[in-house]
């Protein structure tokens, strides 16, 4: 592939698998062999026990990406490998970060808070955790006005990702 | 259902058995010992190696004769690893093979205890698919989805780890249990209509078409349909290293080999092609050159069962996923005689200029021997190589007419091969005569398996071209970097011939004259009694042409020897 024509959009891809022991690792190992970065995973059993939904966000050229999606369906234990970077696809991210607030300052978080539909899951005299959902999108816009007050910590779920409609995923 | 209790051990080799093995080839060990024992009653045939991978290249040469998986087992820790070798090679060029391996009991995984290695996660790049058994009553079943996996669709080896509390516990299974592949869809063999007569129609316009045949076609088995389809549309075809045997090299419209050393002919046609068509070849580096700028003026078809090498290496017009044997079925309906009367004659008028040839002066040259064994054998022999000069001189003289009589290393460049898998081909095929065509490098990396080969009486007729040097290496060092000889040099190797009678029914002969090649071949041919090695002293410095460099395109071939004073550029390619 040339390099000239990379093009290192970040993508979302989804992976039906069978939930046995090593498909993640033969995934990643995909990944990994080409020189790409897992920006974030979510893995977790579908409807049905016998299968898991992973959800991987990675950056690269997409013609890197389109080999790494057809080795990866090639597995044995993997239904299914879809790219939904370009498609009209539901993308929610979850993220907890806990500020470090002080009495004068928690009425302009709490109105931040408002503004992006966040939660507050914890408060305290000195700090609160608050939870952001939606588009990571948003969850970038509202955590750039929360880093104005003392992020303490911050953690993100990674996307997950689902097709609209009556189309699976 | 079990009529008496058996191990797991049992239960594995009894389901074995039901899947028509053969043979094991192996080397015992703690961690394996209940499934050794196991073999003691079995109708199995077990073939006990020197080093276990020679016990993976023996497999490995089995399924490349026969078409049938070969299967290897060892125990854990070094046993396991030593495969390693062995299962790369396999899955480079796509050979079903079973790794069975021993392992530490299951309570002690993952602690580090005596002759555990994590070989799941080590042998995970280079397999197709592998297991870590987890219960006694999963045995059959894992091992039925190995051998369903390893040889369909692309085949590729199937490494299976079993902890010993599971081969020594009581199994109370199902012998024949279903299985559970809820993911695996072996690729898809039939073509989608509409591409092949789209490949048909760009067929139909090209009045300088190649085919371009490659392992795959093999695999499936589409040698006679490729040659109707060739005779039909009066199209040449070229093979791949691994496609020597998909179409007879004797035949009219056969190019031979192209690539890096392939024939100056082959490569030729492939520049001035207004159409390629390969059918199971994944246009590995050693072939295209340059990727970008190969046959880049051409309509390029890829005819491939796995999707996967779509796009993989060089972008195509027509990508078409079927069985190559179905698609060339499918595309026969379509097409017609081709108007190819001008193409073939350009190509004749290629093959009279830039013949393969080599000078008889001199000293005694690998090649004249290569073309005498040609002559003598007239094709009607399993040819295995090792890797490096001696190999590529091998593909280019010695013709291959019939599928899975051409054995070689070719996407790994596994040297040591040659010996085992001669050895392993000799035991799927017993009534075709092996010849093994080694260096003196390669040879030596896994000659201790004329132990092997020596215990069994098996005829393998091995052919040591001794240039004291590890040949291809040094004749990179000598057109690429000013002849600084560095790690090339193996002065002071032992007599093959002499090492080689040490063992019982071991026969060696030395060949140090052109004018006695034939007369050491007819003594090496009547030879039966187990295996012989004919130590070739031949000269030292000789080297492959033609060649395309590294990395370049193909209209850099260098068709011989350039001139001592043209200074040439390092390759920018890989090895």
């Amino acid at each position: 592939m040339s390099e000239t024509s990379t093009n290192m959009a970040i993508h979302t891809i989804s992976v039906y698998v069978a939930n046995k022991p090593g498909v993640l690792a033969r995934i990643a190992q995909i990944f990994a062999r080409r020189g790409f970065n897992i920006d974030s995973l979510v893995v977790s059993p579908s409807s049905d026990g016998r299968y898991s939904r992973m959800t991987i966000a990675s950056q690269g050229s997409a013609e890197g990406l389109e080999q790494i999606i057809l080795q990866v369906s090639k597995l044995v234990d993997v239904m299914h490998c879809m790219d939904h970077s370009t498609g009209d696809a539901i993308v929610r991210e979850m993220a907890l970060a806990k500020l470090r607030v002080t009495f004068e300052q928690r009425t302009e978080v709490l109105q931040i808070c408002e503004h992006f539909g966040c939660k507050t899951v914890d408060l305290t005299p000195t700090a609160m955790t608050v939870m952001v959902t939606g588009p990571s999108e948003k969850l970038d816009a509202c955590l750039a006005m929360l880093r104005q007050f003392e992020l303490v910590e911050l953690v993100r779920t990674g996307k997950v990702v689902m097709a609209r409609g009556d189309e699976v995923t | 259902m079990s009529e008496k209790t058996m191990t797991g051990a049992e239960a594995l080799v009894r389901c074995l058995e039901n899947e028509g093995v053969e043979y094991i080839f192996g080397l015992s060990g703690g961690a394996a010992l209940p499934i050794f024992d196991a073999i003691v009653e079995s109708k199995i045939k077990l073939i006990l190696v020197r080093h276990e991978q020679g016990a993976t290249h023996m497999a490995d040469g089995y399924a490349r004769a026969t078409g049938k998986p070969g299967v290897v087992l060892v125990t854990s820790g070094p046993g396991a690893t030593n495969t390693i070798t062995g299962i790369l090679t396999a899955h480079m060029d796509s050979v079903p093979m079973i790794v069975l391996t021993g392992q530490t009991i299951s309570p002690m995984l993952g602690k580090d205890a005596f002759q555990e290695a994590d070989v799941f996660g080590l042998t995970m790049p280079v397999v197709k698919h592998s297991y870590l058994i987890k219960s006694t009553e999963s045995i059959p079943r894992v091992l039925r989805e190995a051998m369903h996996i390893t040889s369909s669709g692309r085949p590729g080896p199937v490494l299976i780890d079993v902890p010993k509390d599971f081969s020594a516990g009581e199994f109370a299974g199902d012998l024949y249990p279903e299985m559970d592949l809820p993911g695996f869809s072996p690729d898809s063999v039939e073509p989608d209509q509409t591409i092949v007569r789209q490949i048909a129609e760009a067929l139909s316009k090209s009045r300088k078409p190649v085919i371009l045949a490659g392992h795959g076609a093999l695999i499936s088995g589409a040698e006679d349909v490729l040659r109707q389809l060739a005779e039909k549309m009066q199209a040449p075809v070229t093979n791949t290293l691994l496609g020597k045997g998909a179409f007879p090299e004797s035949h009219p419209l056969s190019l031979g080999m192209l690539g890096m050393h392939g024939t100056a002919y082959a490569n030729k046609a492939l520049v001035d092609c207004d159409l390629v068509m390969s059918v199971g070849s994944r246009f590995d580096d050693r072939i295209i050159g340059k990727a970008p700028l190969f046959c880049r003026d051409a309509v390029r078809i890829h005819i491939d069962i796995d999707p996967s090498e779509f796009g993989r290496m060089i972008q195509c017009d027509h990508y078409c996923q079927g069985d190559a044997k179905i698609v060339l079925e499918r595309l026969l309906e379509h097409v017609g005689e081709l108007n190819t009367k001008k193409w073939l004659t350009t190509l004749d008028g290629y093959k009279r200029r830039y013949p393969l040839t080599y000078k008889k002066r001199g000293g005694l040259k690998m090649q004249q021997i290569l073309d005498t064994l040609n002559t003598m054998t007239g094709g009607d022999a399993i040819m295995v190589t090792d890797v490096g000069q001696h190999q590529m001189w091998a593909a280019q003289f010695c013709r291959t007419e019939k599928p899975n009589t051409w054995l070689s290393s070719g996407g790994a460049g596994t040297m040591g091969y040659g010996l085992p898998a001669g050895i392993g081909a000799a035991f799927g095929k017993p009534k075709s005569p092996v010849w093994v065509i080694a260096g003196d490098g390669g040879f030596q990396m896994t000659m201790c398996e004329l132990a092997t080969a020596a215990i069994n009486k098996i005829p393998v007729k091995v052919i040591v071209m001794n240039n004291r040097y590890l040949g291809m290496v040094r004749q990179w060092q000598t057109m690429f970097y000013d002849d600084r000889k560095s790690g090339v040099d193996l002065e002071g190797n032992p007599d093959f011939a002499k090492l080689t009678e040490a063992f019982p029914g071991g026969k060696g002969f030395t060949l140090k004259r052109a004018g006695d090649i034939r007369k050491v071949l007819e003594k090496a041919m009547a030879y039966n009694d187990g295996p012989c090695v004919i130590n070739a002293i031949v000269e030292k410095t000789d080297n492959v042409f033609p060649m395309i460099p590294a990395g370049a395109p193909l209209e850099e071939m260098l068709i011989s020897e350039p001139k001592s004073n043209q200074k040439l550029e390092k390759p920018t390619g890989s090895t």
